[in-house]
């Protein structure tokens, strides 16, 4: 256990104490106690910057599972060490922010934190980690603390909905990650990434490949709520906003976007991961920003964004798995989209955050976060309403801010991709550009509402729950601090570049780095007039003419048919399969003890009439058959008159009374065929057992007691003679073949001479195999004590209720 | 010749045996089918005698006097439970 594993579980350690905080020190508010840790981890965890600047890693190993091969080795490179500063970093923010935001006096905040930290660590766990097993642990563990924090004020339907949804899909994800894992690790024969990474190019032929890269890649999909799994991010904004600005979009919907980068080394071999990220990417991109600009609620456009922007760095990594794909590149174009989403990501998580916060700000201090009800707020916001300009403008990806930037690379990478005739791009490659611009487009216009409707406009202080003020100074730090940092990258990116960026794109594209070289990232403002260029002056033109006309466009909305929507498909499948799967169980579940019956012989039936007839195990051997002598035919002649007598006959009576002949013909045949101990207690057992059954007839209710005969029903015949029948062949077929002679020889020598008793069938009761005599007198007495109890112990009337209830 | 004899005795006791089971599935009454049964009853009891004989043991005593004391509490239980409706009264602890 390094240092490292011990940064993992300190969050979790922390959450044990967290509700004896709340408890013994209800003055302060729990989340100064929380603040501490993600400040220690991000400070600390700083120190690595040297070590995976120059391209170096660490790897510690703890043993876990050892026999199994499953240890908890963490390893740091510039990829999991940019996710670590990007979740401690933002956790402090997050958890600054929460003080304010959440009421010390109102809120459940002990829950808050334990969920919180729990999150934390699972994210930690989830970059850090370097086996599949455990990063799928942490995966799963950041479903079910998100799952908690989106429920957090579980009184509420909607959250509820939410929190239910977002489980649903993302542990769907994650057991299709699970299962990618165990392809992959059959295929490699490790469970470790690097180990895996190293024989990338041998896997590629393997059979499996394709499936164990759809899987992971469907865990990373629905992760970072890619389409058409976005679905659950939308609803998971009933969270807090804290929640929702650390998980929903800065941290847990980029785990996604970490897989597919840790795993690109060892899949972007394959032209199906370009195809399938880049387009799915793309896609998710265009689809999510026109569907933000319709949305009136404030945290849902920033969901749907989100959903987008996740998009965009998808599309860019598929892009840059070209780099794999093709190594004779030596103009590092792919590598510019690699660093491109890198630096988006950033970028993302700086000016989304800072978003959200604002969003809660507004919710926070006017009671609403619906656009139609927010108007004017500049005057009487004004901190706030920078705030917003600064994280929208860098979103819709204007200078100075750091968005502008990373749009550019975002542009230059695709135009790239049109140009270049690789994977017979030369038809397709058009449509990247285009859709990527398109997509940028209705990025601008969601930007613009966020700002303009919510701050400009007519101030509507009829409609508002409260008077509106600016923010508590305190809950203002958070946003400050995003804000600042979004203009600092913005207008020093290379603060950047050598740092972090170029770090963590030598970790998902290694093989195209010559070794103890560095990339070459340069970021830069101005590189002249170029198509990128012009495509963003576009974009700003053409979004600005769109935003002034959005009230006479916006209703193109209504055409789109409201009930097809993939939401409608959730709930509407959901429905199906609750309702679908009730009606098959209810179909067969009928209640009735006659239909299980029939079900269990049927396949009774079934099963062994078709492994004796697919098997060809019938086998007919009258070999060691013995003579049949008269006395046999005679009884087996009384016994089949006195069976077909209890089938036929109209009274119970008759039945009961059939029911001692058998069994008294029974013991006659243990007389002829020699077992006279048989004989006796079958005689007894008869005797008592037909006692029974005319006691049971007695008691039979007066009303109910029909005198006719057993109802005739071809169904039942047809299972009743098929059971019989393969009964008799099993019976048949077993006598024929006997592979080994009896061990009766045994019984036979040592009756008397070990176990000093002339009785055969007792000594092997009592003696040579007295277990099964002991408990069978357990069955006995426990049979007693049943009826007993059945009789005695029955609850008087007034009891009934009681029993019902249980 | 004795073996002959034996056989002979189990045929027509076999035989007697088929005629009581007729009487058991025809009835028409109940009590024709209990004195049908207490009849095989006794008609086990000569069979297992002429059996034992005919396989030689003296194992199947035993089955002969058991035979004949369920007979007896058979029909005794059933005559009850025809005249009374039920076999075990409990007539002392209400």
């Amino acid at each position: 256990m390094s240092l490292v594993h011990w940064a993992i579980l300190a969050p979790f350690i922390l959450a044990i104490f967290v509700p004896f905080f709340r408890k013994k020190a209800a003055t302060i508010h729990t989340g100064w106690f929380v603040l501490i840790l993600p400040v220690v981890l991000f400070v600390s965890f700083l120190q690595y910057l040297p070590v995976t600047m120059n391209n170096n890693s660490i790897t510690h190993s703890a043993a876990w599972i050892p026999s199994l091969g499953i240890d908890f080795s963490v390893y740091i490179d510039g990829l999991s060490l940019l996710f670590i500063l990007l979740i401690t970093g933002i956790g402090s923010l997050v958890v600054l922010y929460s003080i304010y935001y959440l009421s010390k006096t109102k809120e459940s905040l002990q829950h808050f934190y334990v969920y919180l930290l729990m999150f934390m660590g699972a994210m930690l766990g989830v970059v850090l980690s370097d086996n599949v097993i455990t990063l799928y642990m942490f995966w799963e563990l950041t479903s079910i603390s998100s799952f908690l924090l989106i429920a957090y004020w579980f009184d509420r339907d909607r959250s509820r909905y939410g929190a239910l949804k977002s489980m649903l899909i993302t542990v769907f994800g994650g057991l299709m990650m699970l299962g990618g894992f165990l392809v992959l690790s059959i295929m490699g024969g490790t469970f470790s990434i690097r180990e895996l990474a190293v024989q990338a190019p041998d896997l590629y032929h393997h059979p499996l490949f394709l499936l164990a890269m759809i899987l992971i890649l469907l865990g990373a999909f629905t992760k970072s709520a890619q389409f058409p799994f976005y679905i659950w991010l939308p609803d998971a904004m009933e969270a807090p906003t804290p929640v929702s600005a650390y998980l929903h979009s800065a941290t847990m919907v980029k785990a996604g976007i970490y897989l597919v980068a840790r795993f690109s080394p060892i899949f972007a071999f394959s032209s199906y991961w370009f195809w399938i990220v880049s387009a799915v990417g793309l896609f998710t991109m265009i689809w999510a920003s026109f569907n933000a600009v319709k949305q009136t609620d404030l945290k849902g456009i920033l969901a749907y964004s989100t959903v987008s922007q996740l998009g965009l760095i998808m599309g860019l990594l598929g892009a840059g798995s070209a780099a794999l794909y093709f190594d004779s590149l030596d103009d590092n174009l792919y590598t510019a989209a690699v660093i491109a989403a890198i630096f988006h990501l950033i970028n993302h998580a700086t000016f989304k955050g800072s978003l959200f916060m604002v969003v809660g700000i507004i919710d926070h201090e006017t009671g609403t976060r619906d656009i139609r009800r927010l108007g004017g707020l500049m005057s009487l916001m004004p901190v706030t309403f920078t705030l917003s300009v600064i994280g929208a403008f860098s979103m819709a990806g204007l200078p100075p801010f750091n968005g502008f930037l990373s749009k550019e690379m975002f542009f230059l990478s695709m135009v790239q991709l049109s140009e270049l005739n690789l994977f017979n791009l030369e038809t397709w490659g058009i449509f990247f550009p285009v859709l990527a611009w398109i997509g940028s487009v209705f990025t601008f216009i969601y930007s613009m509402i966020i700002v303009f409707t919510v701050f400009t406009g007519k101030f509507q202080p009829e409609k508002l729950e409260k008077k509106p003020h600016e923010a508590p100074a305190g809950m203002l730090v958070s946003p400050i601090i995003l804000a600042v940092l979004v203009i600092v990258f913005g207008l020093f990116p290379n603060l950047l570049s050598y740092s972090l960026i170029q770090p963590a794109a030598a970790a998902i594209v290694p093989s195209i780095i010559p070794s103890g070289e560095q990339l070459d990232v340069n970021i830069y403002f101005w590189h002249g007039i170029t198509a990128e260029l012009l495509m963003t002056i576009a974009v700003v033109l053409v979004g600005i003419i769109l935003y002034t006309f959005l009230p006479k466009w916006v209703g193109l909305y209504n055409y789109f048919p409201g009930k097809v929507t993939l939401n409608n498909l959730y709930d509407a499948s959901l429905y199906t399969v609750e309702r679908g799967s009730n009606s098959i169980t209810k179909s067969y579940m009928s209640g009735f003890i006659r239909s299980y019956l029939v079900y269990i012989f049927a396949f009774f039936i079934a099963l062994l009439g078709f492994t004796l007839w697919a098997k060809d195990a019938f086998r007919y051997d009258a070999s060691n058959t013995s003579p049949i002598g008269y006395y046999e035919i005679g009884l087996l002649v009384v016994l089949c008159v006195a069976t077909a007598t209890i089938l036929m006959a109209k009274s119970r009576l008759t039945s009961i009374i059939s029911l001692g002949a058998v069994g008294y013909s029974v013991s006659l045949f243990f007389v002829i065929f020699r077992a006279p101990d048989l004989a006796l207690t079958q005689l007894v057992i008869e005797t008592v057992s037909t006692a029974l059954f005319l006691l049971c007839f007695y008691h039979l209710p007066k009303l109910s007691r029909h005198e006719e005969k057993m109802s005739f029903q071809i169904g039942n015949a047809l299972i009743a003679a098929g059971v019989g029948i393969t009964v008799t062949l099993i019976g048949i077929t077993a006598h024929s073949t006997k592979l080994f002679s009896s061990i009766n020889e045994y019984y036979i020598e040592n009756t008397y001479k070990k176990a000093g008793g002339e009785n055969m069938v007792n000594v092997i009761l009592v003696d040579f195999r007295g277990f099964d005599t002991l408990f069978e007198i357990a069955v006995l007495s426990v049979a007693a004590l049943g009826i007993y109890a059945l009789i005695k112990l029955r609850l008087e009337k007034g009891d009934d209720s009681v029993n019902e209830n249980k | 010749m004795i073996d002959l004899v034996l056989k002979l005795t189990l045929v027509l006791l076999a035989i007697a045996m088929l005629g009581l089971v007729y009487r058991l599935v025809k009835g028409p009454t109940t009590p024709d089918r209990v004195v049908a049964l207490d009849a095989m009853g006794v008609n086990l009891v000569s069979i297992a005698a002429v059996l034992s004989m005919i396989l030689k043991t003296s194992n199947f005593l035993d089955i002969i006097l058991l035979i004949g004391i369920m007979a007896f509490l058979g029909t005794v239980a059933f005559a009850k439970f025809l005249e009374k409706g039920e076999i075990i009264e409990y007539d002392r602890d209400q």
